[in-house]
């Protein structure tokens, strides 16, 4: 067999597995545009004809909406907690050294091995005592919380490669740490920043056991829980229910396609050196 | 601020404002930066997961402060607990499902892919598609398509003059279903860990084989794996993990059932503590979870070290 019928092949062989992979994604945006008697003869095949009713019955259902930016709101919120906060505490671990910093680092990245869901149920329990039950923060601060050590250990290392002697010449100059993290350490940092800050964002979009947990009232739901329920109340309206998944992964793939340099990297990153 | 100190610090020497700045910047830092992550974590990581070994001790509902102490009856009951024992084996199902499958699909199709051309790129993008996806939306899509009146299945087996099977609803066909899934779900995210590390192995000691006479299927069996083992140990590493952890594709394509016979520890901790609200009994299955945890990560890592050294 010479090269270029093995790359044939390879090809071949790559398109039938993508065919598979991709079946299900394809099904349910064709789907979304069928009757429910329609989707009963042809579950995966081009729709015969592209009635976008579904589809825009959902957008005009407020509902949609409001799942889509009591997420937008958590995730963002997220991101900004876990980057302030982590970036800070890595800044400490980076520049200044002191008694007892690395023991305090390693409690940090104790995270890095706990499963989350084994601290649901008293977690359940804290949010609720401190009153924060359905409302935004009971998502927000526990998955900053889980968020921090993986954020932490990926600014460390970044900070770390940061040139040294930038801190030595605008110490000279009477700069002080603060100012310093401030005006220095975070600006250069950015691409890490966008790392953690897009896998974060991305980890909090799709989160479905901790607002199930800590949210009741609906109109705080994320679009995870507001797509359950939609699929309670649709039961076995198959095409609306595909109709809503659609919608709800066209965004994510935009987003993927527009910042996969950093989710790959952000996932990538700390697995394959060292 | 600064004006009014000013003068009293040019009396002193450079050195001395540089040393008092360097002890209090430094201090203002530490006291500024360090405590808000040291109190999110500490209220919502490690707080709860001692709390779950407390509550464990008892039989509480959650309300009021936990009173009735029962010992080590929680841990009698779960272990005494068929459903739990399901649990446990379905979620080691998925472990050896992760490593023995899906892992070797992964690295087969990023030995496929990892060259960097426009071609590859597509393949890569399409085949990490279903990692970017939410699991409940996964889930569902899934779950349609294991539908026995709509579904995909449902008109295969049609097609092939068959009686429609409802596989979730069959005890025997959904936990299968779901791992099929899971598959599906996660070998996108082992092939891009991967394909990093593929990339990385430098091409001389490739081209060397092929002057050699060296044949792909060689290559990759002498070479590449060898060479990308780091990346095979820590994508085993998050198989595991991850595995142990599974909950959001569940609950929508089965919900545990049917008659419980697909629950993970994680699907049962949360049905049969959080929903009816036996916190203490929940508690002692998280411990349980969070014991698994550690002690495989501990266990895999003296393993896998080990290896690495030999």
């Amino acid at each position: 067999m010479n090269n270029t019928t093995r790359n044939t092949f390879r090809v071949i062989f790559l398109i039938l597995i993508a065919g598979l992979v991709i079946a299900p994604l394809l099904a349910s945006f064709f789907g979304g545009f069928k009757s429910n008697a329609e989707l009963r003869i042809n579950p995966l095949w081009l729709p015969t004809s592209w009635n976008p009713e579904n589809y825009v019955s959902i957008f005009l259902d407020g509902s949609f909406w409001r799942y889509m930016g009591n997420s937008f709101f958590i995730s963002s919120m997220t991101v900004l907690l876990t980057l302030i906060v982590g970036a800070a505490a890595a800044y400490v671990f980076a520049q200044i050294k002191f008694l007892g910093s690395k023991m305090i680092l390693s409690y940090l990245l104790l995270g890095l091995m706990f499963p989350f869901a084994a601290a649901i149920l008293p977690l359940f329990i804290k949010v609720r005592d401190l009153g924060l039950l359905d409302s935004y923060w009971a998502v927000i601060l526990p998955q900053t919380a889980f968020g921090l050590s993986l954020a932490i250990l990926l600014f460390k290392a970044f900070f770390d490669q940061l040139p040294k002697e930038l801190f030595e010449a605008a110490y000279v100059d009477g700069c002080s740490y603060l100012r310093f993290f401030w005006s220095f350490t975070l600006p250069l940092s950015t691409p890490i920043l966008a790392t953690v800050g897009v896998f974060v964002f991305v980890q909090s979009w799709n989160n479905f056991l901790l607002p199930l947990i800590v949210l009741n009232d609906r109109s705080l739901y994320t679009w995870p829980l507001g797509m359950m329920q939609f699929q309670g109340e649709y039961l076995t309206e198959w095409n609306m229910i595909l109709a809503f998944v659609t919608l709800t992964i066209i965004p994510a793939v935009i987003f993927f396609l527009a910042a996969q340099k950093y989710i790959v990297a952000g996932l990538t990153g700390g697995s394959v050196k060292g | 601020m600064t004006t009014t100190t000013r003068p009293a610090v040019h009396k002193r020497g450079t050195t001395d404002r540089i040393k008092k700045n360097l002890v209090s910047g430094k201090l203002a830092a530490v006291l500024l930066l360090l405590p808000p992550a040291l109190i999110v974590f500490s209220l919502f990581v490690i707080l709860p997961l001692v709390d779950a070994a407390y509550y464990s001790g008892f039989s509480w509902n959650g309300y009021g402060a936990p009173s009735d102490f029962v010992g080590m009856q929680n841990y009698a009951r779960l272990l005494d607990h068929s459903v739990f024992h399901t649990a446990l084996w379905n979620t080691a199902k998925l472990i050896i499902v992760s490593i023995v499958i899906q892992m070797p699909i992964a690295l087969g199709l990023a030995l496929l892919v990892y060259k960097k051309t426009p071609t590859n790129t597509l393949f890569r993008l399409v085949f990490f598609l279903p990692y970017i996806l939410a699991e409940v939306a996964a889930g569902l899509i899934w779950s349609f398509v294991f539908d026995g009146d709509y579904g995909i299945t449902a008109s295969i087996f049609q097609s092939l003059g068959q009686e429609s099977v409802y596989v979730l609803s069959d005890s025997q066909w959904a936990f299968p279903a779901i791992m099929t899934v899971i598959v599906w779900k996660y070998f996108g995210f082992h092939m891009m860990i991967y394909i990093a590390a593929l990339q990385g192995v430098p091409k001389d000691l490739i081209e060397a084989a092929k002057l050699e006479g060296a044949k792909t299927r060689q290559i990759a069996l002498f070479i590449q794996i060898p060479m990308i083992k780091h990346a095979l140990v820590v994508s085993g590493f998050f198989a595991i993990i991850g595995s142990l952890q599974i909950f959001d594709i569940i609950i929508p394509m089965t919900n545990g059932g049917p008659s419980n016979s697909t629950h993970t520890i994680v699907t049962y901790l949360y049905t049969f503590g959080l929903s009816r609200l036996n916190i203490g009994f929940g508690s002692a299955a998280a411990v349980v979870l969070f014991v698994l945890a550690i002690g495989i990560a501990f266990f895999y890592q003296r393993a896998t070290g080990k290896e690495n050294k030999a």
